[in-house]
């Protein structure tokens, strides 16, 4: 079984390194896969494992965006100059000062986003059910709209971010982005693995089958809740910085806080895979990109129709996720103690 | 305090009184929630998009060269039939899960009309000018558009009327029966579905009667329907579940907010404010409930 794990993990490993060379015409859809597992599986932590369902992860990406963008500018020219218009052509990033100002940019925004959740953390999460799911629905639409009305980061005419600095390789910028996610998403993937093994991640779920129980267990409810956001709001706020590279340009409501495309993402590819399992979101958020990109291809303009109706279906019919569905199918492949009389039993009295 | 606001008391009349007139049209839209919220249990993330697709109705009446105030009265009534669909097509399978559920799904509904909305109609802000004219008050110093007025007047008149048809009528008792109890409205013979899909109509035809309301009044667009759901939700949260007085008041109450705020802040964090504000009032009703060690559920 650990054989097994080992290949599975090898094969994927090895996949993601050579793909960008395989298919070099699908780098940035396959960085942009990447970034969406991340906050797909970040979205598990909050809403699959300790069953605090959140529209509000979609803050905590745009911030990240935001910061990375103007840590990197800011460090090496004045932010207000650049947003004022057409900052990219009077300044030019060396490629040090590009690198350099990225990789101080990432680093500060997955700090500060983790930081905000664990400020705002204990008078949001002390929410319970639709009225925490509402209330990061507004946080999130307030960040937006209040964020296009700040001068410094571009305000409504939106922030482009550096470009990315001549270097000899026509397809280095696809290759560093592809390659900057993929480590994200490595990364991501194993803390969260590391993490779905300890007793936290029993407290989280004890959170979420009965809070009040949790707490009558001597389970200091609150103190895990805010560790469990500021670890959704860590990954997010990376997966956020190198989304703004990749795009190039930020727009408050469109790009950064964009509540009604990523943050309705995170939840549906979430459910689609399977929520509280580790490999529900993978799978979910892999073939959500999939038929997105085919809709967003093919059906070009009927995309949120599509994606509405996706989110009707998905929600009332499969609610369980795939991983759900494979876990009621296949119950033995998860660990399950099966009684094949008792099974059968259960099925007739239903 | 160098605002303007403050300076020119004139000006801060006008702000009030354009606060409460709005903040009742804010009401009418926020008991349909109530309603809904309270009788079926289901939190309506669609309820702005019916109140735009209310507005775009009255709108195509004006467009045809029909004074577009009798969108009052056709406006509900399409809408009340797509509100039983939509009840039909999709509501009536959340009913009795899990809240978050419901939101997810009528968030679908939502990105849904939304865009379809945009095609059907395009991505322009629109208005249906009715013609009314203006009242100036206090020597000119006051202008009050008489399709502010109207609007608030023909709510007030909807929701009294609604008032009192819950009260009296056999549907009405119907769903209020099935609001305190479903399951026993059930045995004692009452046909709780055709409630719930008659509650999320009527739930739609208010919708339909403030969105026509609003096209008259300001100004709608396809995408302009969440801040209406949020306002609604924040209003019900203050007032609670079947308090109308409080529907009422907390309504003309966010009206006047938003109107400061827009003086105040600037026009473009008007929007922001009215998010942020539910997230405030939110957050100050848990520590207020956690000092007894209880929560918001």
């Amino acid at each position: 079984m650990i054989k097994n794990n080992l290949i599975i993990y090898l094969a994927i490993l090895i996949f993601g390194l050579a793909a960008p060379f395989v298919f070099p015409a699908f780098k940035v859809q396959l960085s942009i896969l990447c970034i969406l597992i991340i906050l797909a599986i970040t979205w598990n932590v909050q809403g699959g494992e300790m069953g605090y369902n959140t529209f509000g992860n979609i803050l905590f990406y745009g911030l990240g965006m935001y910061l990375c963008a103007s840590v990197q500018v800011g460090m090496f020219f004045p932010l207000g100059e650049w947003t004022e218009g057409g900052g990219e052509k009077t300044f030019v990033h060396t490629p040090t000062q590009f690198f350099q100002g990225f990789a101080f940019g990432l680093v500060v925004a997955a700090i500060v986003p983790a930081i905000v959740a664990g400020l705002i953390g204990y008078s949001i999460l002390g929410l319970r059910g639709h009225y925490f799911a509402i209330c990061t629905l507004g946080l999130g639409v307030a960040a937006g709209e209040i964020s296009g009305g700040i001068e410094i980061i571009g305000a409504g005419q939106g922030f482009t971010t550096p470009p990315f600095p001549n270097v000899d390789r026509l397809e280095a910028r696809g290759e560093f982005f592809y390659f900057c996610s993929f480590i994200v998403l490595i990364f991501t993937f194993l803390a969260v693995k590391a993490i779905y093994s300890t007793r936290f991640k029993l407290v989280l779920n004890a959170i979420r089958d009965n809070e009040d129980k949790a707490e009558a267990m001597g389970i200091q409810t609150m103190k895990y809740k805010i560790i469990g956001w500021m670890i959704s709001a860590f990954f997010c706020g990376l997966a956020g910085g190198i989304m703004g590279g990749l795009v190039g340009y930020i727009d408050s409501t469109d790009v950064a806080f964009d509540g009604r495309e990523m943050g309705v993402f995170m939840v549906l590819m979430a459910i689609l895979g399977g929520k509280g399992t580790l490999w529900g979101p993978v799978i979910g958020a892999t073939l959500f990109h999939i038929f997105k990109e085919g809709f967003w291809t093919f059906f070009l303009g009927w995309q949120y129709v599509a994606l509405g109706v996706l989110i009707v279906v998905i929600v009332i019919y499969f609610p369980e996720g795939i991983m759900g569905w494979l876990r009621e199918k296949y119950p033995e492949k998860f660990g399950e103690v099966v009684d094949e009389a008792d099974r059968k039993a259960q099925v007739t009295l239903k | 305090m160098d605002f303007l606001i403050f300076q020119v008391p004139m000006l801060t009349l006008q702000a009030v009184l354009d606060g409460l007139l709005l903040g009742i049209l804010f009401a009418l839209i926020a008991y349909g929630m109530a309603l809904q919220w309270g009788v079926m249990n289901i939190i309506n993330i669609a309820q702005g998009d019916l109140v735009i697709l209310g507005g775009y109705i009255a709108y195509f009446m004006y467009l045809y060269g029909i004074h577009p105030a009798w969108g009052v009265i056709v406006s509900p009534i399409i809408m009340y039939f797509v509100g039983v669909i939509i009840y039909k097509l999709v509501i009536n399978k959340v009913v009795d899960r899990d809240l978050f559920i419901s939101i997810l799904a009528t968030f679908g509904i939502s990105i849904l009309f939304m865009q379809l909305m945009n095609f059907a109609f395009g991505a322009d802000v629109v208005l249906a000018n009715s013609g009314y004219g203006t009242t100036m008050l206090f020597d000119n110093s006051v202008t009050l558009p008489n399709s502010k007025i109207f609007s608030a007047f023909i709510s007030v008149v909807f929701a009294i009327g609604l008032v009192i048809y819950m009260k009296k009528s056999k549907l009405g008792r119907a769903i209020r029966a099935t609001a305190q109890n479903a399951r026993a409205a059930k045995i004692l013979g009452v046909d709780t579905e055709k409630v719930y899909a008659a509650t999320f109509g009527i739930n739609a035809a208010l919708c339909g009667v403030a969105g026509a309301l609003i096209s008259i009044t300001f100004t709608i667009h396809p995408y302009m329907g969440l801040p209406y759901t949020i306002r609604s939700f924040m209003i019900v949260i203050v007032a609670g579940l079947g308090n109308l007085p409080g529907v009422a008041m907390s309504g003309m109450g966010l009206g006047v907010f938003e109107e400061f705020a827009d003086y105040i802040l600037g026009t473009e964090f008007r929007i922001g404010s009215v998010f942020l504000l539910l997230v405030l009032i939110l957050v100050y009703r848990r520590f207020k409930l956690s000092r007894k060690r209880e929560y918001l559920k």
